[in-house]
């Protein structure tokens, strides 16, 4: 039998599968219309509960294996668990969203099955048998195309870069238990630290005001809360203040750190390095505020202001609170 | 204790955006003049971690090993003046235009030779390619525990125990030794080496390996080759046309900007 159909890593925020487990399914989905093949979604620890959440959001088939919180990555029962369902299964793509666990799960279930993975990608295609992705590279100044010949081809698609279905909650579908025994344990998680604060969900939310080198210090920050808390937004952070320690890494958006697709993206301070477009390349709108004016970021941007945030954001976030009056009005 | 740091040479990954260019005929990028080759910064970092180890104390020999071009002695070099005890340079031309398979595969079987170290180290991706699949490759080719994205790598009768960076914090995360450990950039930064260790580790030995010291196979370097390859190298195209706001005071900009945003309706 040769291998056919697309397998899905599944992620949950307890029993609700993560939006980007979502974007997987809906591209799993587009893919099997041409190429053909089931979409099959693998819950780990999940049980049957979320099932007919994953069937509506795409998949034909759920197969939900016990053990764990499904909230909560462990890298060897999950990658045992993924390698023993791609057995049962056979998929020629295995696709898991791009985030500290697909990051983590992706290679090592490409070496495990003899496939081959390519990861953060942008976009999948999958025609004549043959794998096709698109991802960044080089700090995120380039884009390469890899083809995968080898099965399974095993891709971690990064936020924002597929659409989801729109939930036809009358999509037939099955699902089945895996009978899975997970192997003796040899890494354990001994303890799971979390940032609390209003930042955590800088990938739902819908404005993103981010500051740069240029935000100077842990003080600028603080500007730019009070306009993203006018807006109902979340503040982020290119890798510079992350790595200086003016902002915790949580909040760092790029390549190696989160990836946004909001509405609106304000870029200050931010010079617009490929590494940190890399993860905010996708948001519908982005303002730039900077005072260089030949700064690459003004090359991506949709509106440019050249200035002193400390003077533009405070009279931004009055401006704009002025207008949300007059209009609740 | 034997801890091995994988560590690649790549081009200096901070030069401008502007002054990157690929020829997509060759798909590959074109070198600017001038431009270093350097440690790729996460593997500097991964270096970082094992001499933090020997610095807390731990009796430690710590080896920098690459795969890449006789020029990478450069890279092993440098490795050695931050502190590194020796160092192996893999280098022969029938393992070039290799992929993260067999670079996994080769670096998997020099390790194998180099006996049975208690600790692997590499760093998160390389800031090339920046692909992230050769530590877990390793680890998975060794049939080793790995931890991914490190912050903090600690060793404490014979566990190692590591801070594995998250979207929203950290978790505390410990394997039997021998394992393999990838290391992200919140680890910190790296030492600068002086100017004495730099010309102290000039005079170190580097050794030497051609493929058929480690025993490769040539049949299965050509398969690890095929699994996976390039079709296209390019920059992006940046579509958007940038509109400049005008205003003579910063009052002017943010009343003329949201303006502007509520015509496009992005506000």
């Amino acid at each position: 039998m040769s291998a056919s159909g697309i397998l899905v890593i599944a992620e949950f925020d307890g029993a609700r599968p993560l939006a980007a487990s979502a974007e997987c399914l809906g591209l799993a989905r587009r893919l099997v219309g041409s190429s053909g093949g089931m979409v099959t979604a693998l819950a780990i620890g999940a049980g049957a509960e979320p099932g007919p959440k994953l069937i509506a959001a795409g998949a034909d088939r759920v197969l939900h294996a016990n053990g764990g919180d499904p909230a909560e990555y462990d890298s060897e029962h999950w990658t045992a668990c993924a390698a023993y369902a791609a057995g049962m299964v056979r998929p020629r793509l295995i696709l898991a969203s791009h985030n500290s666990r697909g990051a983590d799960l992706a290679p090592r279930l490409a070496f495990r099955l003899q496939g081959a993975v390519a990861m953060g990608c942008v976009a999948v295609e999958l025609a004549g048998g043959k794998v096709t992705a698109t991802r960044p590279c080089y700090g995120g100044n380039a884009r390469e195309v890899v083809a995968i010949e080898a099965a399974p081809a095993v891709v971690t698609l990064r936020n924002g870069c597929a659409e989801a279905l729109a939930g036809e909650d009358a999509r037939p579908g099955e699902i089945a238990a895996l009978d899975f025994t997970p192997p003796p344990r040899r890494v354990r998680v001994v303890g799971r630290h979390r940032d609390s604060g209003e930042d955590v969900r800088l990938e739902d939310a819908r404005v993103v005001v981010a500051g740069g080198r240029g935000v100077d210090g842990p003080e600028g920050f603080a500007v730019l809360r009070n306009l993203a808390q006018t807006l109902g937004g979340a503040v982020g952070a290119s890798r510079v203040p992350c790595d200086l320690g003016w902002c915790p890494h949580s909040m760092q958006i790029g390549l190696t750190g989160k990836t946004v697709t909001p509405d609106l993206y304000f870029a200050v301070g931010i010079s617009g390095a490929g590494h940190h477009l890399a993860g905010c390349g996708g948001a519908r709108s982005i303002v730039a505020i900077n005072t260089d004016a030949g700064a690459p970021i003004f090359r991506h941007a949709h509106f440019g202001v050249i200035g002193d945030f400390r003077q533009i954001i405070p009279e931004l976030t009055r401006v704009i609170a002025n207008v949300q009056r007059t209009d609740a009005a | 204790m034997h801890i091995v740091v994988c560590v690649k040479q790549i081009p200096n990954p901070e030069i401008a955006a502007s002054q990157f260019r690929v020829d997509e005929q060759a798909k590959k990028v074109v070198p600017l003049p001038g431009t270093a080759m350097v440690m790729s910064p996460f593997d500097e970092q991964a270096l970082e971690a094992a001499l933090r180890l020997r610095d807390n104390g731990m009796a430690a020999r710590i080896t920098v090993m690459t795969l890449g071009p006789e020029g990478a002695r450069a890279t092993l070099k440098h490795g050695l003046a931050m502190g590194a005890d020796d160092a192996v340079l893999i280098a022969d031309a029938g393992l070039d235009s290799g992929n993260g398979y067999t670079t996994a595969r080769v670096l998997a079987m020099a390790i194998r030779k180099l006996g049975a170290p208690d600790l692997i180290l590499a760093g998160r991706q390389a800031a090339d390619w920046d692909a992230g699949v050769v530590g877990c490759g390793i680890a998975e080719m060794l049939d080793l525990p790995v931890i991914t994205f490190a912050r903090s790598v600690e060793v404490k009768d014979g566990i190692v125990r590591v801070e594995r960076v998250v979207e929203n914090g950290f978790d505390v995360v410990e394997a039997p030794l021998p394992a393999v450990v990838t290391v992200s950039n919140e680890l910190g930064k790296p030492r600068t080496p002086s100017l004495r260790e730099t010309m102290r580790a000039s005079r170190k030995p580097v050794t030497a390996w051609a493929a058929a010291d480690i025993g490769i196979d040539a049949a299965q370097l050509a398969q690890d080759r095929a699994r996976r390859t390039l079709e296209r190298l390019f920059i992006p195209i940046e579509d958007a046309r940038c509109e400049f706001i005008a205003g003579d005071t910063p009052r002017a900009q943010a009343e003329n900007l949201v303006q502007r945003m509520r015509e496009a309706r992005v506000l």
